[in-house]
């Protein structure tokens, strides 16, 4: 198979031996779980519940706080004990709702479709909007509105990302191994709700039985196919991905797939709404790693939204050494917790702990401009001269150098002699650029 | 409350790489073509060397003292520019030739302008400017030619010698490019006499030397086939990158191959932009001075402008100016251009829709 690619991009250690031979598990019911009401891109979702209301597992806690938004349900029964800010899965304090669980664990009314695919575009769009999905590879863009393009803009492609590039991250992978025609009838949802004719599943070359096994199940599709993608590092981003799988470029300045015709969503995503439109099943749990050298038992979970990640890391049996740090998400674009105590969102694809060592930072030394970062850019920027750009308050050559394209993926960062922290840089440059072309 | 965790921005891993590595590798790179100095020219290469690193981070050490900034000198970036300034020296140079280039080289060179890193220039081509400017006849005259060059030049330079009049001090010295550069010029040598001598230099057998290091010329440009060992390995770690040397030397090569005949254009033996390519210190300039990371342009396209200038000023100070070598002052001009590079090449972000 000739592996596609993109230009520019690293290659971390992709530390996947942890977790990648251990098949998805289901943990103990959590006592408590902690639901945000923000785990996506958009407005935060409004809770329909108050303190001590009695809720069954699937109920509808919240609802959509606009049309880029969605709904929040319980993803356990129980009995709603608080709604205050709680550590949050993208680090800091969000609004949430915490259950307390009953144990019984009883569903609301679920149904089986048989027809589902019979199902109308407008039907399946509904069905997946009232699941609360919303991207499951990290961003959390909400599903249905990816799903809804202006009519300008046809689509003829929905891409399934199976690319996990992320070092140590493996639940995709686990995923694709064990549901794969549940992927697949999540893809053939998607192709039909949008009428695009050609659907894609992109999986990285350190996969090969993932390539393998959607080879062997799609022999006879005509219209799917499996493509192969390099291993390098930010294979799985969005605009990324679309140009290794289709030659396409997605406009640069707020372009977005739908402009080229495209629709990418996680493989995890396609489970979801195969689930949501097939069983009515709202979105309740998602697969999770939770791995790291020092995590005794690295395992990939079915967990429930809203786990505490230290539920999650006990039925891992803890750790062997003292924690450094705790991610939330992958090593290249995870957010540090503060604590144990963080619920997963929609959008956690990993909880990953390191020791101490793993965890200590350089300080930033004198930029070297030796280049290295304009050389990995998957977005063709310069990021050494954003960074330094906006250290002196030049806000204007920051915007010049690209600032606001940046897709914040760290391969700048990783390769940096001089440890420069240039994402956090360019993370000012946006705000100010945003000041500036506000006011 | 449990436990409370540092916590910071992404990545959270981070490529096994500082600016010290990268250092010590560019010193490491250099080793084999000193130690190639030492067998060809004797332990006095060495000796120059050490007094000029010892130079380099002794002021180093102590101009940052006197700026009151921490002390860096084992970053390896010194060393560095002590080792390119002895490189640049013929082996029979007083002691103290290197130690004024050095400290020269680091305190106006670089750490006027705030050290490593914000310096317009390579240190070390301006200390060996400095150097060249002030003791010219220290600097480009005298050279110690290894005995099997005189060999193969006996004849030539001889002829050479015993012109009459006219003979500037250059053609008394037995560097390749003194001689190639004598050639070009009628009042010194006949023109039958010329064509008999650019057939040698533009011969296998030269080049052959030249390339293992059976020359005459600085410590450091001794042997290209060693340099060229020291630059792959740099480029296998990605410390140097190909963009700059390649269009660099492709540059001279197709500029001589037309210009460098002194029949006309293109009546140059395709040997003899091999021999310019080997002779002097356009392998040591192209892989390790104008790769310097502080001096050289960041953007992908302004390396290639970057190159192709420097290759030009070269072939054009080798060929028509007043020095037989033109490598450092190419470099450094092209390094006075960066900036206007960067700015003018900066590229179009991924998926820059273009009107």
């Amino acid at each position: 198979m000739e592996y596609k690619s993109f230009p520019g991009g690293i290659h971390p250690p992709d530390a996947k031996k942890y977790s990648k031979n251990s098949s998805i598990a289901d943990p103990p019911l959590p006592q408590k779980v902690i639901i945000p009401l923000l785990q996506h891109i958009g407005a935060p979702s409004k809770p329909v519940v108050k303190v001590g209301d009695e809720v069954k597992l699937g109920q509808k806690i919240a609802e959509a706080g606009g049309f880029v938004s969605i709904p929040m349900h319980a993803s356990i029964s129980g009995k709603i004990t608080n709604i205050a800010k709680f550590p949050h899965p993208a680090g800091l304090m969000q609004q949430a709702i915490e259950i307390t669980g009953n144990g019984k664990d009883d569903w609301i009314d679920l149904v089986d479709d048989e027809n589902y695919f019979e199902l109308s575009a407008e039907e399946i769009k509904k069905r997946i909007a009232e699941a609360g999905i919303c991207g499951m590879g990290g961003a959390g863009f909400p599903t249905h509105v990816k799903l809804s393009p202006p009519q300008d803009k046809p689509i003829d492609t929905v891409i399934l990302n199976g690319v996990e590039c992320e070092p140590y991250l493996t639940a995709d992978y686990r995923l694709m191994l064990e549901r794969p025609e549940a992927i697949i009838s999540g893809l053939k949802l998607l192709m039909k709700t949008v009428k695009a004719e050609n659907g894609i599943i992109g999986i990285e070359s350190n996969k090969p039985d993932a390539i393998k096994l959607f080879e062997e199940l799609l022999k006879d599709e005509k219209n799917i196919k499996v493509t192969g993608l390099k291993l390098k590092y930010p294979q799985g981003a969005e605009k990324q991905l679309i140009y290794a799988a289709t030659g396409r470029k997605v406009p640069n300045q707020g372009g977005l797939p739908m402009s080229v015709g495209t629709v990418v969503q996680n493989v995890g995503t396609a489970v979801a709404v195969y689930e949501a439109v097939r069983y009515k099943k709202p979105l309740i749990q998602r697969v999770i790693s939770v791995t790291g050298k020092i995590v005794k038992n690295p395992r990939n979970i079915n967990a429930r939204i809203g786990t505490l990640c230290k539920d999650l890391l006990e039925f891992c049996d803890g750790t062997t050494e003292e924690i450094g740090k705790v991610i939330s998400g992958g090593p290249m674009m995870g957010f540090a917790l503060f604590t144990l105590d963080t619920p997963i969102g929609k959008g956690s694809s990993g909880l990953l702990i390191m020791n101490k060592k793993e965890a200590s930072k350089n300080e930033e030394s004198t930029c070297l401009r030796c280049g290295r970062c304009v050389d990995v850019c998957p977005m063709n920027l310069v990021p050494s001269l954003i960074a330094s750009n906006v250290r002196y308050n030049d806000i204007k050559s920051a915007e010049k150098y690209g600032a606001m394209d940046c897709i914040k993926c760290g391969s700048c960062a990783y390769v940096c002699p001089s440890h420069i922290k240039l994402i956090q840089w360019i993370d000012i440059a946006k705000i100010k650029i945003s000041e500036m072309r506000s006011s | 409350m449990s436990q409370i965790y540092a916590v910071s921005a992404a990545p959270h891993i981070k490529q096994k790489i500082s600016v010290s590595s990268v250092m010590w590798q560019v010193a490491l790179a250099l080793t084999p073509a000193l130690l190639a100095a030492v067998v060809f020219f004797g332990i006095r290469s060495l000796e120059l060397t050490i007094y000029g690193i010892l130079a380099a981070v002794i002021t180093e050490a102590l101009f940052q003292k006197i700026r009151q900034v921490p002390i860096t000198v084992t970053d390896g970036s010194a060393v560095v520019t002590g080792m390119l300034i002895s490189f640049n020296l013929n082996v029979a140079s007083p002691w103290w030739l290197p130690v004024a280039g050095s400290v020269f080289a680091i305190t106006i060179g670089k750490q006027i302008f705030g050290g490593l890193g914000h310096n317009p220039m390579n240190p070390a081509l301006l200390g060996r400017a400095f150097l060249v400017a002030s003791w010219p006849t220290l600097t480009t005259a005298g050279w110690t030619a290894s005995a099997p060059f005189k060999n193969l030049f006996e004849g030539s330079i001889n002829g050479l010698k015993n012109l009459p009049s006219n003979i500037p001090d250059v053609i008394t010295s037995a560097t390749p490019l003194g001689v190639a550069k004598a050639l070009r010029d009628p009042a010194i040598i006949s023109r039958d006499m010329a064509e008999t001598v650019m057939n040698k230099l533009a011969d296998m057998d030269t080049i052959r030397h030249l390339f293992w290091g059976n020359i005459g010329g600085c410590i450091g440009e001794v042997s290209a086939g060693l340099l060229l060992l020291g630059a792959a390995y740099l480029a296998y770690k990605h410390i140097i990158e190909w963009r700059i040397p390649v269009s660099y030397i492709a540059t001279v090569f197709v500029l001589i191959y037309v210009f460098g005949g002194i029949n006309g254009l293109f009546s140059a033996s395709i040997l003899l932009p091999v021999f310019h390519i080997f002779a002097g210190g356009l392998i040591l300039g192209a892989f390790f001075m104008a790769t310097d990371m502080v001096t050289s342009p960041v953007t992908k396209r302004g390396r290639y402008i970057f190159g192709i200038g420097c290759g030009i000023i070269t072939v054009v100070i080798r060929l028509v100016g007043g020095y037989p070598e033109g490598v450092s002052y190419s470099i450094l001009l092209m390094n006075i251009a960066v900036p206007l590079i960067d700015k003018y090449t900066v590229p179009k972000p991924f998926g820059e829709v273009r009107s």
